[in-house]
């Protein structure tokens, strides 16, 4: 059952994501687009399955800046739009951000940024609050489960009587969390998507929509805000549980305020602080707050990545001075509270009790001690590794070892997907360079002109079938153009593998099933000029030889295509090529002269080092049957028996 | 209804076990005899071989947050032996009750030959010494006999039910199933919640 047939008043568990995306139903969102990325994606996927009940256009768009686009222009039509995309899309997406910001919206129009506070899932801690400020319109954030999908509901009404783009931000602890919501109603599908353009130039809503002139609507902006302003201070989002005069004003955001809550009741200090529960945090509702702010002792403001209430307070408590008094207000400006990484119950409750002089309550040193002495012998770590069967593991091997036999110190410069992954050893450390989406081409757009510098090494770059489409593709553009002298390789394993197979412009199905047109990464390759080649990573000795090929004989830009779809796609999950098996009696274990390249340096799950036989040896229950190892064993011990023989 | 208030249940074990899944089904089970549950999870890692956990905190009074305290675990599921481990150093105590699957799933390190994989024996009993009960299943075992390694999680469930911490009841079990798998498969899925149960001698 689709998350549109729950009925309204029955209790569900719904991950924060799901919630999000009830609360836009509720709305009536008509149109809803993003660009995959953890952890915002389940908001999309949940809305793409839903869009058959409930009558509404879903999309996975090329990149977020296109996803903000699409969903502006439902919203210019009049309709009710959502956008969605990970903390760092805001940044891809900000030019478009700061024209929409400054021409308006018609229809209402939410984006929901979900941060990563920690990088749980992420290269980046980047914080997306500051955007809404920035570019000057409201930002909400909702704080439990229930209220996620409330306040997403709020902000299309929001933005409505605003005429203004509204930020809902989430984070990871909220998105990718689960907790107990009672649904609404949902409203019925409208059908009367019109775009009116022919009204007076400055109509907001007849009129044509533009940023232009632009002190005029710089100016109506500042209105906007001053409404929202004058809206939230009687927000019921906004609540405060305590005494009249606390000791200790606690103000917490997000999902900082379940931690706070948490805190308090862990020191039992609920009878001397106060917690005051901020949804409405851009811009601030200057009179609830220095109310509070008045008639407390002291300030602690819990929140997560960079300090963004705790200035935005400190700015009002400076102002406000006279009225209020010198209040302390501590937090992460003054390292009472971590500046890096995500907060939780604990550190919540150590920045409360070092507030109030109390003391956390601990778990028996002793038990500590042991419990991590036998954690730290008995639970070896677990590093990240590319899935058994994956296609990474072997496109890297080939590029690894096809530099290392060049011996001009060539260098791959990285890209965002789960290839991120071999910066580290289980990619063979072949990653140099690792930024945002598309930056690995760029980059080596820029090493290939520096030969004339003295630069004589190899350049290389990786991106995936979905990157490509994202950002490298300028990146490309730009490299053929200028006669960059670059190998790109193009990781094709069709599908987003990182972030749970959503589609890209490379495919031939949408997010919502449909058929449609896919883009021939190889022939926009070749009409750009470039040299392509394609190649099956699993064939190991073909991919190396033409790497070599491409890296040695040809100048400009290269493209290899590296081919073969992801361990965990539909077409491969569950499926081997081959039933492996290792010769025992050919393995020559320690002795062998390839220092044990099988099982110490390629390193896939499947393929076990047993210690106590000396010999390598297949585990059925996790080999993905790909038999690209039996091409690394030298002494032809890892042997591939067709599946269908064995079942015959 | 609840031993404690909240009752804080970790699920852990290694990306791909179907931790989520698991959570998932345990806390709509909870949730549907009107319990509030909240569900923390671990996702990034969770295909690529890291180690994943799943907190839920169950509680008549509402949502809760989303990380269980240092030392707050009343519960731990682990899907992997060696995982039970890692999560008693932050949030174990000595009350703490630990049911975990015997099968091994071996980290990177220990394939490669880098690190060293402890001894079940051992890993039963720094357990034991870390809690007031422990129970260890071959689930995986169990449930390869009954046709698939996917059934170890419900087998996993039949068995933290059969320790009398959480209200986890057959029929709701049975119902739940039903409903979202119809009437064959939740006939396989019972079987499974039954050993399960029989594993941990309910
Ligand atoms: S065939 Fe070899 S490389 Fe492929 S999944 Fe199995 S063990 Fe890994
Ligand atoms: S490469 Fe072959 S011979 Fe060498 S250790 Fe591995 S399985 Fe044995």
């Amino acid at each position: 059952m689709s998350i549109a047939k729950h009925p309204a008043g029955e209790r569900r568990l719904y991950m924060g994501n799901e919630a999000i995306a009830r609360g836009a139903l509720e709305a009536g969102v008509s149109v809803a687009a993003g660009y995959p990325g953890t952890p915002s994606s389940e908001i999309i996927e949940t809305l793409a399955k839903a869009a058959k009940d409930a009558d509404i256009y879903v999309e996975w768009s090329t990149n977020e800046k296109v996803a903000m686009e699409v969903a502006a222009a439902a919203s210019f039509a009049g309709l009710r739009s959502l956008c969605i995309m990970k903390q760092n899309g805001v940044n891809v997406a900000s030019d478009f951000l700061l024209h929409l910001a400054g021409s308006g919206t018609r229809g209402g129009m939410v984006l929901v940024p979900c941060d990563d506070p920690g990088a749980l899932s992420s290269v980046n801690e980047g914080e997306s609050r500051h955007f809404a400020k920035m570019v000057e319109v409201p930002l909400l954030e909702p704080a439990d489960f229930q209220e996620a999908k409330d306040l997403t509901k709020w902000a299309f009404t929001l933005s409505e009587e605003l005429r203004s783009l509204v930020f809902v931000r989430s984070v990871t602890r909220l998105s990718h969390a689960s907790g107990t919501v009672v649904p609404g109603e949902i409203p019925a599908p409208r059908r009367d998507a019109k775009f009116t353009y022919n009204g007076f130039i400055l109509d907001p809503m007849e009129g044509p929509v533009m940023s232009a002139p632009v002190t005029f609507k710089h100016g109506q902006q500042q209105e906007k805000l001053k409404r929202a302003e004058e809206i939230f201070e009687d927000s019921p989002f906004n609540t405060y549980a305590g005494p009249d005069n606390p000791e200790l004003l606690v103000i917490a955001t997000s999902a900082c305020w379940l931690y706070a809550r948490e805190a308090l009741r862990m020191l039992n200090a609920e009878g001397k602080a106060g917690l005051l529960k901020l949804a409405t945090t851009w811009p601030l509702p200057r009179k609830l707050v220095k109310k509070h702010l008045a008639a407390a002792g002291k300030v602690l403001v819990l929140e997560e990545v960079l300090p963004f209430t705790e200035e935005n307070v400190k700015v009002l408590a400076q102002e406000a001075a006279d009225e209020i008094g010198h209040k302390p207000i501590l937090g992460k400006r003054d390292g009472h509270v971590p500046m890096t990484g995500e907060l939780n119950p604990d550190l919540a409750a150590d920045a409360v009790a070092k507030a109030l002089g109390a003391q956390v309550p601990e778990v028996d040193p002793d038990y500590k001690t042991k419990a991590g002495q036998y954690a730290f012998f008995g639970a070896p770590n677990r590093d990240l590794t590319f899935c058994p069967g994956c296609p990474h593991r072997a496109s890297f091997w080939s590029i690894h070892n096809t530099l290392a036999a060049d011996g001009r110190e060539g260098f791959v410069c990285g890209d965002i997907g789960c290839y991120s992954m071999a910066v580290l050893p289980s990619g063979f450390s072949t990653l140099k360079t690792l930024h945002s989406m598309g930056s690995g081409t760029g980059l080596a757009s820029g090493f290939g002109k520096l030969g004339p510098f003295g630069l004589n090494q190899p350049v290389m770059s990786v991106c995936g079938d979905s990157t490509f489409f994202h950002a490298a593709l300028p990146a490309l553009v730009n490299a053929v153009h200028h006669q960059s002298d670059i190998t790109m390789a193009v990781l094709d394993n069709s599908g987003t593998g990182m972030t749970g197979f959503q589609s890209h412009p490379g495919l031939p199905t949408d997010a919502l099933g449909n058929e449609v047109p896919a883009i021939d990464i190889e022939a926009v390759c070749r009409s750009l000029g470039a040299e392509v080649r394609v190649t099956d990573p699993f064939d190991l000795e073909k991919t190396q030889q033409t790497l070599h090929e491409l890296l040695e004989t040809k100048k400009g830009v290269k493209v290899l295509i590296l081919r073969q779809a992801c361990a965990l796609s539909p077409q491969r999950k569950g499926k081997k090529d081959f039933d492996m098996e290792v010769d025992a009696a050919l393995c020559r274990g320690e002795d062998c002269g390839c220092n044990r390249l099988c099982t110490r340096i390629f390193r896939c799950p499947g393929l076990v080092w047993d210690a106590t036989a000396g010999r390598a040896r297949i585990d059925e229950v996790i080999c993905a049957g790909c038999g690209v190892c039996a091409s690394i064993c030298p002494a032809g011990a890892i042997i591939k028996k067709p599946v269908s023989a064995q079942a015959a | 209804m609840l031993s404690k208030d909240p009752y804080n249940l970790i699920i852990t074990g290694v990306g791909g076990q179907g931790n989520v899944l698991a959570s998932r089904m345990l806390g709509n089970l909870m949730s549907a005899q009107g319990l509030s549950v909240t569900i923390g999870e671990t996702f990034g890692a969770s295909q690529r071989g890291g180690s994943v956990m799943s907190h839920l905190r169950i509680s008549s009074e509402g949502a809760w947050s989303p990380q269980i305290p240092a030392g707050g675990a009343d519960m731990v599921v682990a899907l992997e032996p060696i995982e039970a481990l890692r999560v008693l150093a932050r949030y174990g105590n000595p009350k703490v009750k630990v049911l975990a699957n015997s099968r091994s799933i071996y980290p990177v390190g220990v394939i490669s030959g880098e690190l060293a994989y402890p001894s079940l024996d051992d890993v039963k009993k720094w357990v034991a010494e870390l809690s007031d009960r422990s129970w260890f299943i071959d689930a995986t075992e169990a449930a390869m006999n009954l046709g698939s390694a996917i059934f170890g999680n419900v087998i996993m469930v039949g068995a933290l039910a059969a320790t009398k911490e959480l209200p986890i009841h057959r029929e709701a079990f049975g119902q739940a199933m039903e409903a979202a798998m119809g009437p064959e498969k939740a006939k396989k899925n019972l079987k499974a919640f039954d050993i399960g149960v029989e594993m941990v001698g309910g």
